[in-house]
């Protein structure tokens, strides 16, 4: 029988029993599905990781001269405590830095801040206030939206002005323009001067929800004490000179801390690598759990089909027999049930197909994942659904191939 | 007595000659115990006899069935069907035999309940390999020689007994066999049915066509010229009835 009669008969047969196959295809439906969801969500947040936030959000080529490092997993407490213990970053640090860089760089300094901003009646909370250097925006690249950035002039005066982010424009004046109006920030009364473009959100996180003003500008007192900085931001033009910049900052600051060649840093210096290290440590858990539940759900999917098929072939002894004596070899009736058990196998992949594409579309719409479909994530998926179909076939199969003709057809 | 010449080991049939059993035996292993359906059954059948094979059970009729329609293979003796020496195949060379030479009629119809009649009668011919145009046309050939080219695309539940019986007559001579072989064709029909498949063999003996029904009627035996009686797994009687 060629193989298209046996794809074209095992097509027949799960249409007519569409509850049976619907059963069998189940398992097989379920690991494909969630095999490409779950891809999904591991390729969407790589995909952001690498593309957005280590690009865009930190800035290409930029490390940051901080007390500890910002992205630390599983750190335990006594390491926490050294860090804490730290001198802090200061403000003649990052001049001292500034005047020996040999490179050609571009440097900010930023502090953070939650804190309450108003607009006369109205408020909004919990909102990060940054103090910044008027590069801070060239090394994040924030566009704006409306209005401008502040210049180094306006920095070096403390000039009360600011820039707000879009949430926070939106809290405050809806649909009004916010240029030129004052807000109250830790009470003093800032000029906005600017309303930086919409960013979005990171993993649930608002990025929105912000306002930035000149670091020297009254609201300093409000972030950190005098001449502290949380980071000196420096972007160079390239990785290397942004490796050259790092060796030279790292010399300064052991230097200005009067460190011993064997003692460790106590800063650190954190670029959008460590970022990335510190996302693919949770990728690799969940690369090592995704085929897991897949596997699991592949093995079930595949034993509920063998169970199905062996049914199957029990009750259609007779039938066996029938084609046996009209003249189907053993590999006939071999490839008639493998290709019936690869059918629905390949079937409850497809509908795990669209359904896995349905979950990408769902999470990335309704969920803070960012999700993004990988074109391999549904090959695989469909190539181990049929795998898994043909070798659960392959016993019962067999077993039909093998069976006597004439038991075969004396069977009621 | 019985047709023919007499048959040694190592001598070859003659053409006209579609079905030679020398000596046939098949012995069963019931646990230990032999069982000797059929003792050495030596018979010859020539092209477009109609034989009836007759015998209680027990007596082997079933058996020697199975070896001529070669779904089983003998413990001992020779075989030949249609000039071929067939009691030594393997399985997959059976099952060409089978394909090709034997078109069988089983008491129970047979047929494959959600397929149409077309496609029933269509399935020796997937097994031949042939494509699909020309299976469709064969099929329905074969169906219309059966008097039943109006019921193409019922299935067998929407037909009666014995229009699913035709059914089964039109699929077992759709790939042109040399023997069309019947077990018990009308056990499962009213006897007013039974005559009218009984005609059906009638006239196919008249386009040329062998026959060989297993049966326990007398009455239907009677529609071959040629009933052979088995008892015990030996042939008892072999014997032309007069056209």
């Amino acid at each position: 029988m060629p193989l298209f009669e046996a794809v074209r008969l095992a097509l027949q047969t799960i249409r007519a029993q569409k509850l049976k196959s619907g059963f069998s295809l189940l398992g097989v439906f379920i690991g494909v599905a969630s095999l490409i969801g779950a891809w999904s969500i591991v390729n969407g947040v790589n995909r952001y990781m690498t593309e957005k936030f280590a690009q865009t959000l930190f800035g290409v080529n930029t490390f940051q001269l901080r007390r500890r490092p910002m992205f630390t997993p599983n750190v335990p407490d006594s390491v926490w405590r050294a860090w804490a213990r730290r001198p802090r970053i200061r403000f003649s640090d990052a001049e001292a830095l500034n005047a020996a860089f040999t490179v050609p760089v571009v440097t900010a300094w930023q502090s953070s801040e939650n804190t309450t901003i108003s607009y006369r009646d109205k408020q909004a909370r919990d909102i990060e206030l940054t103090t910044a250097s008027e590069r801070y925006f060239d090394i994040k690249n924030l566009r704006l939206a409306a209005g401008r950035a502040f210049t180094a002039q306006e920095n070096r005066a403390g000039a009360a002005v600011a820039v707000l982010g879009d949430a926070v424009a939106q809290r405050l004046f809806v649909d009004r323009s916010p240029l030129d109006r004052s807000v109250r920030i830790g009470g003093t009364g800032y000029r906005v001067i600017g309303v930086v473009e919409k960013q979005g959100s990171i993993l649930g996180f608002p990025l929105d929800r912000f306002v930035i003003v000149p670091a020297l500008s009254p609201a300093q007192n409000l972030v950190n004490p005098p001449g502290i900085l949380d980071a000196f931001l420096v972007k160079a033009r390239t990785e290397p000179e942004m490796h050259l910049a790092m060796d030279q900052a790292e010399g300064i600051m052991r230097s200005r801390r009067h460190l011993r060649p064997r003692q460790d840093d106590n800063f650190a210096l954190d670029t959008s690598e460590g970022v990335q290290r510190f996302w693919a440590g949770i990728s690799r858990i969940l690369v090592v759990v995704l085929p897991g539940v897949v596997v699991v759900s592949l093995v079930i999917g595949g034993i509920v089909i063998m169970n199905i098929m062996l049914m199957s072939v029990a009750e259609r002894t007779r039938e066996i027999g029938l084609r046996k004596s009209l003249g189907a070899r053993r590999r006939d009736v071999l490839r008639q049930f493998l290709a019936e058990s690869a059918a629905i196998a390949t079937v409850g992949a497809a509908f795990g197909v669209v359904a896995g594409i349905g979950l990408t579309v769902l999470i990335a719409a309704a969920s803070p994942l960012p999700a993004s479909l990988s074109p391999m994530s549904i090959l695989l998926g469909v190539v181990m659904g049929g795998g898994v179909g043909v070798i659960a076939g392959a016993y019962p199969a067999s077993r039909a191939a093998r069976l006597d003709p004439i038991a075969a057809l004396r069977q009621e | 007595m019985s047709a023919g010449q007499p048959f040694r080991t190592g001598d070859t049939p003659l053409p006209e000659i579609i079905i030679l059993t020398h000596k046939l035996t098949r012995e069963y292993d019931m646990g230990g115990e032999v069982v000797r359906a059929l003792r050495g059954v030596s018979v010859q059948i020539k092209k477009n006899e109609y034989v009836a094979v007759m015998g209680p059970s027990g007596s082997g009729k079933s058996t020697l069935m199975n070896l001529i329609g070669c779904l089983d293979t003998p413990t001992a003796g020779e075989y030949w069907l249609n000039g071929q020496k067939v009691s030594r195949l393997d399985d997959d060379a059976l099952a060409r035999i089978r394909n090709k030479e034997i078109g069988f009629v089983f008491q129970t119809f047979n047929l494959l309940p959600r397929a149409t009649a077309l496609h029933n009668v269509e399935l020796p011919l997937i097994y031949a390999g042939v494509a699909s145009r020309v299976r469709r046309a064969q099929a329905a050939q074969a169906l219309e020689r059966v008097g039943l080219g109006d019921r193409m695309e019922h299935r067998p539940n929407e037909l009666s007994g014995g229009q699913r019986q035709r059914v089964a007559i039109a699929r077992a001579l759709v790939n042109e066999p040399s023997i069309l072989l019947a077990d018990e064709p009308t056990g499962n029909l009213d006897s007013a049915t039974s005559g009218e498949i009984m005609q059906v063999f009638r006239d196919l003996h008249e386009q040329g066509q062998t026959i060989v029904m297993v049966t326990h009627e007398h009455d239907i035996a009677a529609h071959a010229a040629r009933v052979v009686t088995l008892r015990d797994g030996e042939i008892a009687t072999d014997q032309l009835r007069a056209a």
